[in-house]
């Protein structure tokens, strides 16, 4: 047996390969541009809206004049302001998540599964789903107006199957919001599971079937697994931005709706309180960065990423 | 309900789940057709291959045994024909559902669960109690128990073909097939591999079905082979025999090589046919032809080809050719090969044992070619003589 022996040791833990001599000055220089641009305009501003956000009023100044200081307590009264339109947010934007992720799964499955080898009815079915952005994300969030619109077939046949009371209505709801959202984010949803889905070795589900597992048992835990990672980065690419969204809840919701990101507009371009806006700002980013890292810890997909 | 829950039910012994008696089960296939389309895969393929036995389906790509074999696990559904596993009709079932395991040609380890969670996965589908120690014992027997918590990917090519190997066995199938299992691995390693594959079926006595397109790895290892060429079996039967009386062109010239000449039977004896070669008489036993009258092809192995050079006696009972011409001499050590060009009969090969020592026939040489008459066979001489030899402009992967 010690061809075996000899064979369990093999070509998997041979002496590594030497390893190849890097150019440090040359990636160095290839990642100068990118470097220059990130500090320009990420951390700079950051650290600008870090500062902003303790600024204290100037003393007798007019509206809109604020002076350098430490007013950590900008964050307390902005928070205890604010909390119910941050939570809104974070509320609007998990539901919204989960909703195109329900919508864009069987979609991208049908594209990157089914329809795999087929390359035109593929790529047709990706161009479908890339065309909203051929349209400005303004003019279709403005389209949802017209069809969620009380005189609009949508309510009238919501109505008609008593989905809606007689008198009830879409725009201007939370409903309409979140509706907006979904539909807006669905693409960045649907195309990492899709990138997922179709990278998936077809073999494998194979293997599942040869090994006992029926279609359901063998999408559970082979496929749905496999295209965590799409799923993973779907959910952030749709929850963070949604989250910071303004314009769906503007165009379609009412004061009831409001989210975050209205705040911090209207703060910031309204009453020129540039202090509670950044400090919103930030909270919104720390929230943000916390619960992403939450959710990447939970969903163990970093190996398979 | 049962039989879904438990697919193997219909066909294992109650004592199995114990890892009791394991004999596998027979395999029938009945006129099995599968057409893709315009093209035929598999075309009315006839097989029984007994239980417990290790059966290999040569041939070249394309020559349908994928296909049989992705039928056999239900990958795959017949255009007609049955599939029978230890007598039940499985034709309509699909693969989850039957008492088969795939060894895959890509191995196809699920990317995303630890070794030891891809042997287990069978078992934890059919609801088998304790899968992880049974995935575990099945590690041991392919001897890799200390990867079990490691990643597909952290594993070497022939790990990972192990690794495939104990997914399929520990699930204890009626019949295990191996789709090229080898294919991917480098030569030293398919050797210890084959090595290996046959001492584990012996130890399982598992019924093996084996797909390849390498003679020399179906030869070492099945007791049955069965070579298919364009969706047929073309021959089937132990490797010796095969090899010793191949009954088509395409078998003679597939598992390993031959020297295939056109003639014509002139003299039909009841022990010997008479072959008119180019002019020349050669002698084939009867028992040995295909068809023993009008035009055949009268074949002979290169090894069974002897050298005669000037002043050398041939021997008795034997056909002689030539004389021709050695038009290329490539010493090998444990042998040489010899091209013998003789005029009308064309090019032949002739395989010497270097047993003397010393120097064979130099190049330019003029010899003759002597066989032993019992080593002759003759084949239907309407079949084309090149068919399945190897050309070098489309060799096999």
């Amino acid at each position: 047996m010690s061809i075996v022996a000899a064979l369990g040791h093999g070509p998997g833990n041979g002496p590594a390969p030497a390893p190849v001599r890097r150019a440090r000055g040359g990636a160095y220089l290839l990642l100068a541009p990118g470097l220059a641009y990130l500090g320009l305009f990420f951390v700079v501003p950051v650290v600008a809206l870090l500062a902003t956000s303790l600024y204290v009023p100037v003393p007798g100044g007019d509206v809109g004049q604020f002076q350098p200081a430490f007013e950590w307590a900008n964050y307390t009264r902005a928070l205890a302001t604010y909390w119910p339109q941050m939570v809104r947010s974070f509320a609007y934007a998990l539901i919204a998540t989960l909703a195109a992720l329900v919508i864009a799964y069987p979609m991208a499955y049908v594209i990157a599964v089914r329809a795999r080898g087929r390359v035109f009815l593929q790529g047709m079915l990706l161009v479908l789903v890339i065309a909203p952005f051929f349209t400005s994300f303004i003019l279709r969030t403005v389209a949802w107006k017209q069809i969620l619109a009380d005189e609009s077939f949508v309510v009238a046949a919501m109505r008609a199957v008593s989905l809606l009371p007689p008198d009830g209505r879409l725009t201007a709801t939370s409903f309409a919001v979140v509706a907006g959202l979904t539909y807006n984010f669905l693409p960045f949803m649907t195309l990492p599971i899709y990138a997922s889905l179709e990278r998936l070795d077809p073999r494998l589900v194979e293997a599942g079937a040869d090994l006992y597992a029926n279609g359901p048992t063998t999408f559970w835990r082979v496929t749905l697994p496999l295209s965590m990672p799409g799923v993973v980065s779907g959910t952030l690419l749709t929850f963070i931005p949604a989250s910071g969204d303004y314009v769906n809840s503007v165009l379609l919701g009412n004061n009831t709706t409001t989210m975050i990101g209205q705040v911090v507009d209207s703060r910031f371009f309204k009453v020129s309180d540039y202090p509670t806006a950044a400090a919103l700002s930030v909270v919104l980013m720390v929230a943000i960065l916390l619960l992403v890292t939450a959710y990447v810890r939970r969903s163990g997909t970093e190996e398979l990423l | 309900m049962a039989a879904l829950g438990d697919p193997a039910a219909a066909t294992r012994a109650p004592g199995d789940e114990e890892g009791g008696a394991r004999s596998g089960a027979d395999l029938t296939l009945e006129h099995v057709t599968k057409e893709f389309g315009a093209f035929t895969a598999v075309d009315d393929l006839e097989l029984t291959i007994p239980s417990g036995s290790f059966f290999a389906l040569l041939g070249p790509s394309g020559c349908g045994k994928t296909t049989t074999l992705r039928m056999v696990a239900g990958l795959e559904h017949p255009t007609s024909g049955r599939v029978l596993i230890g007598g039940r009709d499985v034709t309509r079932t699909r693969a989850h559902e039957r008492p088969v395991n795939t060894v895959f040609q890509s191995y196809a380890l699920f990317p995303h669960l630890s070794v030891v969670e891809n042997v287990a996965f069978g078992l934890r589908r059919r609801r088998a109690p304790d899968p992880l120690g049974k995935a575990r014992d099945a590690l041991e027997l392919v001897e890799l128990p200390h990867l079990a918590d490691r990643r597909p990917a952290q594993l070497s090519g022939g790990q990972q073909q192990r690794v495939a190997l104990a997914r399929a066995i520990v699930n204890n199938p009626a019949v295990l097939l191996l789709d090229e299992p080898l294919g991917a691995l480098d030569l030293k390693l398919r050797r210890q591999m084959q090595v290996e594959l046959k001492r584990i079926q012996t130890e399982v006595g598992l019924t093996f079905v084996h797909v390849t397109h390498d003679q020399e790895e179906a030869m070492t290892m099945a007791d049955t082979v069965a070579v298919m060429n364009a969706g047929r079996i073309e021959q089937m039967g132990s490797p010796a025999e095969l090899y010793e009386l191949p009954r088509t062109a395409f078998v003679a010239n597939f598992l390993g090589q031959s020297n295939l000449l056109r003639g014509t039977v002139v003299e039909n004896g009841a022990a010997t046919l008479g072959v008119d070669v180019d002019g020349r008489r050669v002698r084939v036993p009867t028992a040995r032809s295909v068809s023993t009258t009008g035009t055949v092809l009268v074949g002979v192995r290169p090894e069974k080809l002897h050298l005669l050079r000037a002043g050398d006696q041939a021997p008795e009972s034997c056909n002689v050719l030539g004389p021709g011409r050695v038009t290329d001499v490539s010493f090998s050590g444990v042998s040489t090969q010899y091209q013998v060009h003789v005029p009308g009969l064309g090019t032949l090969g002739v395989f010497v044992q270097n047993i003397l020592g010393g120097a064979g026939a130099a190049l330019g040489e003029e010899v003759h070619l002597a066989c032993a008459i019992k080593h002759t066979f003759a084949l239907d001489g309407a079949e084309d003589a090149t068919s399945g030899a190897v050309r070098l402009d489309a060799r096999d992967v």
